[in-house]
């Protein structure tokens, strides 16, 4: 059984175990118990201050769990975070204004001192993948935010990490560009084989994006219910199929389910 | 550059109302003034208070001590010692600069030291330059650095320094400490050094709010040298001129105001040269936001 256990955690982009955390009096995370496989994509919901941002920050590195172990690739987070086996990316772009959005993308590789043809290499590469190659001598402030986040998303990926960290990432954008970035972020995160942690509080971007959806409630910040999202059993999703999704039956049920899990952690 | 040669442009013009403004003064407003009930409301005008332009000018090309055929003209003598004290200003800018920023990183590192610190920056500046000129040129009398005994130009640098440090330092502080916490975040998951986060995200950051301190204090540093010069009594800088032209300027003062002219223009270089430096880091400006 152990040798099982073990196999399995290898094999984990995320493992989370008995995580607690507190800030003073506040019981930001309780007994959270959640595991991720490698590729799989998966969301956090639930209503603010329910800890969900908390819980992508302990996985980060950002913050230290009072209680509780974090594994990600089967690694200490604080070690993870060194060897940049994540990336991550907010609901503000980030972008430093003085760097062009090339040199925006090639930041990770610059700070761990990667040599400047490689990583002019690696910037291209990225820019094809999230559309923007015709952008890459461009300032920040000249691109949409939209187009932005694209970038902090390709900047996020550029030390080629298996786990993506997004915390709101299409938050601060309208509906419509929010809705081709979801299609886009399904497409990126297949090509490059990453798990996706995504904290949200939209309850159609969780069940369309995700092969599960966690369902978080407040004080103290726990996971009440774990719904299957549009995704089940990692199912290869074309982009252009996304706009379907929202049609379909299965969405549906999944996003009933997931607004009554939300509901019940209410009552 | 547009915009650079508009600048040059508006300085130009402004200098060129200055000197119109003094002349339609001298020509509009009676040579003794504008008396009302007994107060002097209106300067003298005559041109033993006010010379023409011109006669500035002119003064520039004259030799400094008049009969003497061999003695250097009064414009050579303006532009040499306000060249002197331009070098002892800059040096003081960049001490200060170093100093302001050396404080700036350490308030930034400890937040205990910005809590201490900070008040007795700022209260620094309260303390007159002029108490603090003489004590300065003493203690500096009584050192040698290695062997290298203290000069009296050195004293005056160190002052000059006092002044220009606080804007600068108190314009890195705020540039530096600058960037959202969000940005400072995305550092530590980059797993990015604290110096590694200061080069590649604060620096950077602090351009916008560092140039504007730099230009305050090149303008505090000409001041802090001048006074200084004055104060300690030092030779060869435009501080010690003025002192000088100033006791012949009952009998004439147009060389008096040829040695203010060549400090004002002294100002502007020291300015000027900020800009230039301005111009380096186009790339970092406007950063913040």
């Amino acid at each position: 059984m152990s040798g099982l256990a073990s196999e399995k955690s290898a094999r984990s982009a995320v493992e989370l175990t008995g995580v607690d955390k507190r800030f003073g009096d506040v019981h930001a995370l309780a007994e959270i118990e959640l595991t991720l496989d490698d590729g799989e994509f998966v969301s956090l919901i639930g209503p603010s201050g329910c800890g969900k941002s908390t819980l992508l920050r302990v996985v980060a590195d950002l913050e230290q769990p009072t209680e509780g172990t974090v594994r990600v690739g089967g690694k200490p987070a604080r070690q993870a975070r060194l060897d940049q086996d994540y990336g991550i990316a907010f609901q503000q772009s980030g972008l430093l204004e003085w760097r062009t959005v090339a040199e925006n993308v090639e930041l990770p590789l610059h700070v761990h001192g990667v040599g400047k043809a490689e990583r002019r290499a690696r910037a291209a590469e990225l820019l094809e993948l999230v559309g923007l190659a015709d952008f890459a001598g461009s300032r920040p402030g000249q691109l949409s935010g939209g187009m932005q986040q694209r970038v902090a998303i390709a900047r996020a990926l550029a030390p080629q990490p298996k786990l993506l960290l997004m915390d709101e990432p299409f938050g601060a954008l309208d509906e419509m560009t929010r809705e081709r970035m979801q299609a886009e972020l399904l497409r990126i995160a297949r090509e490059s084989g990453a798990a996706v942690l995504f904290v949200t509080h939209s309850i159609p971007e969780a069940v369309v994006l995700s092969d599960r959806v966690v369902v978080m409630t407040p004080r103290p910040g726990r996971i009440t219910e774990i719904v299957t999202g549009r995704r089940p059993g990692r199912a290869d999703l074309e982009p252009d199929d996304v706009e379907d999704v929202r049609e379909t039956a299965a969405f549906f049920t999944a996003v009933t389910a997931v607004r009554e899990a939300l509901r019940k952690g209410h009552g | 550059m547009g915009g650079r040669t508009r600048t040059v442009a508006t300085t130009a013009s402004a200098f060129a109302l200055l000197v119109l403004l003094w002349e339609l003064v001298k020509l509009v407003v009676p040579d003794d003034g504008v008396v009302v009930g007994g107060v002097r409301i209106l300067p003298r005008t005559d041109d033993a208070s006010m010379p023409h332009v011109s006669t500035v000018i002119a003064k520039l090309g004259q030799p400094e001590v008049a009969g003497a055929a061999d003695a250097r003209t009064v414009g050579a003598a303006v532009a040499q010692s306000a060249l002197y004290t331009l070098g002892l200003a800059l040096g003081g800018l960049v001490l200060g600069g170093v100093l302001g920023v050396v404080l700036a990183l350490v308030m930034l590192r400890f937040r205990l030291a910005e809590r201490a610190m900070l008040p007795y920056i700022v209260a620094s500046q309260t303390v007159p330059l002029i108490a603090i000129a003489p004590l300065v040129a003493g203690w500096g009398g009584k050192i040698a650095i290695m062997g290298w005994a203290w000069q009296p130009w050195a004293s005056v640098m160190v002052i000059a320094s006092y002044l220009a440090f606080f804007p600068i330092a108190v314009g890195a502080l705020r540039g530096l400490a600058g960037p959202s916490r969000a940005s400072v975040e995305l550092f530590t998951s980059l797993a990015a050094g604290w110096w590694t986060t200061l080069r590649r995200l604060r620096l950077p950051a602090a351009v916008p709010a560092i140039i504007p301190a730099v230009r305050l204090a090149a303008a505090a540093a000409v001041v802090g040298a001048i006074v200084a010069e004055i104060s300690t009594g030092t030779r060869g800088g435009i501080g010690r001129l003025i002192i000088e032209y100033a006791q012949t300027a009952t009998g004439d003062p147009s060389q008096l105001y040829a040695a203010i002219l060549g400090a004002a223009v002294l100002g502007l270089v020291a300015a000027g040269l900020v800009s230039l430096v301005d111009l380096a880091l186009w790339r970092y400006r406007g950063a913040i936001g």
